[in-house]
């Protein structure tokens, strides 16, 4: 690779990021999609697998007597500190990264090259997977009031919409291109979310290009056939999702929003969600809480406080209190939701990049931890979900438009992130849902009213490479454990069962007919390793270190948690943490067997692997 | 002195009863000597609310033409509201339960009066005996003893009539100790690892005053406990500015020239109403329902409730690590030893012993290391967040060690036998209750008021299976490991089950609470199914062969 100053530094430090006691000797790699650290050491030899795009920025500090340090920080919030002994060794390492976290055509990008080994088929199904259409099906449209326009078939009304709209019955292709006309970048409104019980739809679109006073007689049209849509109501919301003086200031631009004198029967309403510019300085600032060293209380809850990121999930909360419908690849990517721009994926102006989706996701977030029992998904998936937007190992998300993936034939050079995820489905279930919820429960209400405080910081998310700060054990593995267990003893008595009415007939039968042993031998459960807590102290005091009799550090190893090692893409999923936590997490179980005899090390958790492995790849 | 002087007026009707998340409910009201009882008058779904006069923390009353209204804020943090048609009816319903929720005299208190309605399958004052636990511990080390110099509360009015000392150190050794320490309490074992062999010991702070008096029979006895050659650990609670300002009353800190042995680590717990301070103002932020996220957070900082979570398990941890990792043995003391010193005792046991984090265990850990052990239940639980009395020995250090409790059962949720109901329900009676365990402020004054003999212990209630079910967590699994929690800023969070417990709906927790119990219960019917197929099968095969 033209771009590899340097594909190979030895003897570089990997810093730990809780315990600066704690730093691992190795080899730094860089290759055309990676960065690798492999630790030093002849038994499990450690590697950290860092792709370079989850990188979003490089920073080279200033050099100390035992070397240069290099500040890597990755878009799913991992960071990796690591000193390199000399400075210009450093410098390259350096300057190679800048380019190759910037690549600057689509080609360059890791899902070109990544291959799961999957042949055609498997990738047109994976493809295949999430269907619009069928979406829509499944909210009752098309019907009498909605059916699809194929208006912008060739994208020629709008290139940042799919070619399939649904619109109206009643909006002619002439009202429908005379509002694109009257809309920013021509998005006018479309069919978003429909709800078959009561008629009542979700549309969206951009903002007026109303200026002071201008009017669009189509545009009025437009507004006032999804009003007759819904034949129960008289009248429709238009949700402005910005504070309103960032709306008012857009009319200066020739934007703005609806008049409502010029609409009838509308009713206007603006929430206040913030801009992206806005946003993303909110993330950032929260982020360097995050990072802080061993930081008080008060500096956290301050730090969390000042960035104003839990008030923005708020405002975004209660915006999408009726739109929070996971439906990710309706609501987002089919719309044309700025992938590109807003994710970084290519080089190009850093302003144009915020965290929405990140937003997005940390809502659902919000939503399953007060209603545990109502989404199917567990938070893992939403991790994953997060981490795959921006690694570009998949093409679902690149690009901004339909159009563009198209043009770049996304389908048929790169494989769909939907396909991986199904097929390990059951990483990713929460052992709680309640397929009834909807039933009994209708909507979610989330408590805005009065005890919206509910919002909590995300440290699965924001901290997620900081093993040390989660809980150590996780009720959604042992739960999922327990029901995998639970169906394996489901199918066990159906084998006892047949064969005890088989014993007794054939006892009836005077035959002797000798039983097979070798089912009953059969291990039924979980594998009884040790019970790994994985878990040492922290540092709780500085005076410890200075005392003389301090013992060798018992297997300290274990909480290492920051390094990632892997077993060198093995997994198709190279990334994941996610995949080793879940291995610990079914060892935590330990003990389950039908038997019920469980045999606990005595050790402590010393010895037991948090070294637990995840790899950000 | 009769109750019923104090109630004018015992009932009234069309009395409406306001609680967050519920409608409106008309019914009556019925004051008795220890209960406030509203029951609505509804047929269909009659509804009867309880409320122990002891329980209630603040009462507020003002009138809207002759519609009285009274706000009632209890000390398990509940509101209600009771809307008493009747100005006169009002007032004396107030003044009645403002004299009822404070009288002064504890033998008037609703313990001496319960009669319990279940059947007394043990007796709980009986169930946590030292003898036991100092039969546990002489099955695994002979280097200590049980010292019964205390027996009638004569060396140390605060410790029980038994404490378990070295071995090695006599009753007239001890005699000498006691003087040198803070109310007498001299240095008693809390805790011995068996891993190691290993010790926790706790006191009060010595008597060193400003000019650096010492005792021999102290170093000699926390001495004993140190492996030859092996050093030690004190934790002192207090910050050493706070520490060395002690040496001006009298108190101080083991110096390093007497205790060449011990290694001194300041740890900086708060007391006092600096607790109760920071209680009130969580309260006062979890009750608020006006604010937005933000203003939330910067009134969770302003509070210092958190940051008073991390300083006690930061210390219980290091303790913990002091015996477990460096393989030392440590003293823990704060001023009077009766507070955060408890804290940090009994923290560390729950990290190392598997024991604790059983129901039986921990019940164990509450009778030795807080009521045995001499922390001032009735002084430090006389009033909780709603109140404006002030008094200085008021202090949520209970309820802030059952908050740290949650935190590591957040963080090891299969590792406790109990659940998050239990914790709730202690700290329900530690403010109010229908037993007598959490009365007095002592060993000494529980038997002087005979405790044993006139009120039934909370033991003897929760430890029937019926109560036991509602507490045990589904999904325990003992876990023999010592477990260490993290005590970053990320890890810890807000005891929702308290401190929002009266502001939200708890359907949807619950719910998932039931789907738990339910995954785990079937999972436990198919293995016995299972288990007795294969019983049977078995059974027929050895047959067939014979």
């Amino acid at each position: 690779m033209e771009h590899i100053r340097m594909p190979k530094v030895e003897n570089v430090r990997l810093l730990d990021r809780l315990s600066s006691r704690k730093a691992a000797l190795g080899t730094l790699y860089l290759t055309a999609t990676h960065v690798i650290f492999v630790e030093n050491g002849s038994e499990a030899r450690k590697e950290t697998w860092v792709l370079h795009s989850q990188i979003s920025s490089i920073e080279k500090q200033a050099t100390t007597a035992t070397g240069c340090p290099l500040l890597i920080r990755c878009k799913n919030f991992q960071v990796i500190q690591l000193v390199i002994p000399q400075e210009r060794d450093c410098h390259d390492v350096y300057i190679s990264l800048i380019r190759l976290t910037r690549p600057v055509k689509y080609e360059e990008l890791y899902c070109f090259s990544f291959n799961p080994k999957l042949d055609k088929e498997e990738r047109e199904q994976g493809w295949k997977l999430v269907d619009l259409n069928e979406e829509y099906n499944r909210m009752g449209i098309p019907n009498n009031y909605w059916q699809i326009s194929n208006v912008n078939r060739d994208y020629g009304v709008c290139d940042s919409y799919p070619t399939e709209v649904y619109v109206p019955k009643s909006a002619t292709a002439h009202i429908i291109v005379g509002s694109s006309k009257f809309r920013s970048r021509r998005r006018f409104p479309a069919l978003s979310y429909y709800c078959k019980d009561n008629n009542a739809s979700i549309c969206r679109s951009s903002q007026p290009l109303s200026g002071f006073s201008a009017r669009c007689l189509e545009d009025e049209q437009m507004l006032q056939a999804i009003r007759k849509a819904n034949p129960g109501s008289d009248f429709i919301y238009v949700v402005d999702t910005r504070p309103k003086l960032n709306a008012m200031a857009n009319r200066a631009a020739g934007k703005g929003y609806e008049n409502e004198d010029n609409y009838s029967n509308i009713k206007f309403q603006f929430i206040g969600i913030e801009n992206i510019h806005v946003m993303r300085n909110s993330l950032q600032k929260m982020l360097e809480v995050c990072e802080l060293k061993s930081p008080s209380m008060s500096d956290f809850l301050w730090g969390l406080e000042n960035s104003g990121w839990l008030k923005h999930i708020k405002a975004i909360m209660d915006a999408g209190i009726f739109i929070a419908k996971v439906l990710i690849e309706k609501d987002w990517v089919s719309f044309g939701h700025k992938f590109n721009h807003r994710y970084g994926n290519l080089d190009g102006d850093p302003k144009e990049i915020s965290p929405v989706i990140d937003q997005f996701l940390e809502c659902v977030w919000q939503l399953m931890e007060q209603f545990p029992c109502a989404f199917e998904f567990n938070e893992r998936f939403l991790i994953h979900l997060q981490h795959h937007i921006y690694s570009c190992q998949f093409g679902n998300f690149l690009c901004n438009s339909q159009k563009e993936r198209q043009e770049l034939k996304v389908q048929e050079r790169t494989y769909s992130l939907w396909a991986h995820l199904w097929k390990n489905r059951a990483d990713y279930l929460n052992p709680l849902y309640r397929p009834d919820h909807s039933k009994t429960q209708g909507t979610l209400r989330p408590q805005m009213a009065p005890c919206n405080f509910l919002y909590k910081f995300w440290s699965g998310m924001y901290n997620r490479f900081e093993k040390g700060l989660h809980p150590r054990q996780s009720v959604t593995d042992y739960l999922m454990a327990v029901k995998e267990e639970t169906q394996q003893l489901e199918e066990e008595l159906e084998v006892l069962g047949e064969r005890l009415a088989n014993l007794q007939k054939s006892q009836l039968n005077g035959n002797k007919v000798k039983s097979k042993q070798q089912d009953q031998n059969k291990h039924l459960g979980l594998s009884t390793s040790s019970n790994s807590l994985a878990n040492t102290p922290q540092e709780y005091s500085n005076d410890l270190k200075s005392f003389p009799s301090r013992s060798p550090s018992q297997g300290d190893e274990e909480d290492s948690a920051l390094i990632l090692t892997q077993d060198n893409l093995k997994s198709s999923d190279p990334d994941l943490s996610a995949n080793s936590d879940q291995e610990s997490g079914v060892e935590d179980l330990s003990c389950r067997s039908p038997s019920g005899g469980g045999c606990l090390p005595s050790e402590d958790s010393g010895k037991d692997s948090d070294e637990a492995v995840f790899l950000a790849v | 002195m009769e109750f019923a002087e104090l109630i004018k007026t015992p009932r009234a009707d069309n009395v409406v009863l306001h609680r967050p998340f519920y409608l409106a409910v008309e019914g009556t009201l019925c004051l008795t000597g220890h209960h406030l009882i509203f029951s609505s008058r509804r047929h269909d779904n009659a509804e009867e609310l309880w409320l122990l006069h002891s329980n209630i923390d603040s009462i507020e009353k003002r009138f809207v033409g002759s519609l009285g209204t009274i706000v009632i804020k209890c000390k398990d943090l509940r509101i209600i509201q009771l809307d008493i048609p009747g100005m006169e009816e009002c007032l004396n319903i107030a003044s009645s339960i403002e004299a009822l929720s404070t009288l002064d005299s504890v033998t008037l208190m609703y313990p001496f009066f319960y009669r319990p309605m279940f059947e007394i399958v043990e007796d709980g004052w009986r169930s946590f005996l030292p003898d036991q636990e100092f039969e546990l511990l002489s099955s695994v080390t002979d280097e200590w003893r049980l010292s019964c110099i205390n027996k009638d509360f004569s060396v140390c009015p605060s410790y029980p009539p038994v404490v378990i000392v070295p071995k090695s150190i006599d009753d007239e050794a001890l005699w000498k100790v006691a003087m040198f320490r803070h109310g007498s309490r001299f240095p008693v074992l809390s805790y011995y690892h068996k891993k190691n062999g290993m010790v926790m010991m706790r006191s009060s702070q010595p008597l060193t005053g400003t000019n650096g008096r010492r005792c021999k029979e102290d170093e000699k006895l926390i001495n004993a406990t140190l492996r030859p050659g092996k050093r030690g650990y004190i934790i002192d609670t207090r910050s050493l500015n706070v520490a060395q300002q002690a040496r001006a009353k009298g108190g101080g800190f083991e110096q390093e020239a007497h205790y060449p042995q011990w290694r001194r680590i300041h740890k900086c717990i708060e007391r006092f109403n600096i607790l109760q301070e920071s209680l009130i103002k969580l309260v006062e932020a979890c009750n608020d329902q006006s604010h937005n996220m933000d203003r939330w957070l910067s009134k969770l900082e302003a509070s210092n409730w958190l940051t008073h979570i991390k300083e006690i398990l930061t210390a219980a941890c290091l303790a913990a690590q002091c015996i477990d990792r460096e393989g030392a043995s440590v003293l823990v003391h704060g001023t009077e030893g009766t507070d955060s010193t408890l804290q940090v005792t009994s923290l560390a046991q729950i990290i190392l012993d598997p024991r604790c984090r059983t129901i039986r265990g921990f019940e164990s850990l509450v009778v030795r290391e807080w009521l045995q052990a001499g922390h001032p239940f009735q002084q430090r639980c006389a009033q909780s967040a709603y109140s404006n009395s002030k008094q200085k020995w008021e202090a949520p250090v209970f309820l802030l060690f059952l908050d740290c409790v949650w935190q590591i059962l957040r963080q090891f949720p299969c590792s406790f036998e109990f659940n998050e109901r239990f914790l709730i329900m202690l700290f329900e009676h530690a403010y109010a209750s229908q037993f007598g365990t959490f009365l007095g402020n002592n060993e000494n004054e529980r038997s002087k008021l005979k405790l044993p003999q006139k009120t039934m212990s909370l033991w003897s209630w929760v430890n029937r299976s019926e109560e036991l079910i509602k507490f045990q967590n589904p999904l325990f699994e003992a876990n023999s490991l010592v477990i260490w929690p993290s005590v970053a800023p990320q890890s810890l969070q807000l005891w929702e089950g308290v401190f929002l417990r009266w502001n939200r709906p708890s359907k949807f927790q619950d719910e998932a609470q039931e789907e738990m119990i339910n995954i785990i219960k079937y999972n436990k019917q198919l293995q016995a199914k299972v288990n007795a197929l294969r019983r049977q099968i078995a059974e027929m095969g050895t047959d067939d062969r014979m």
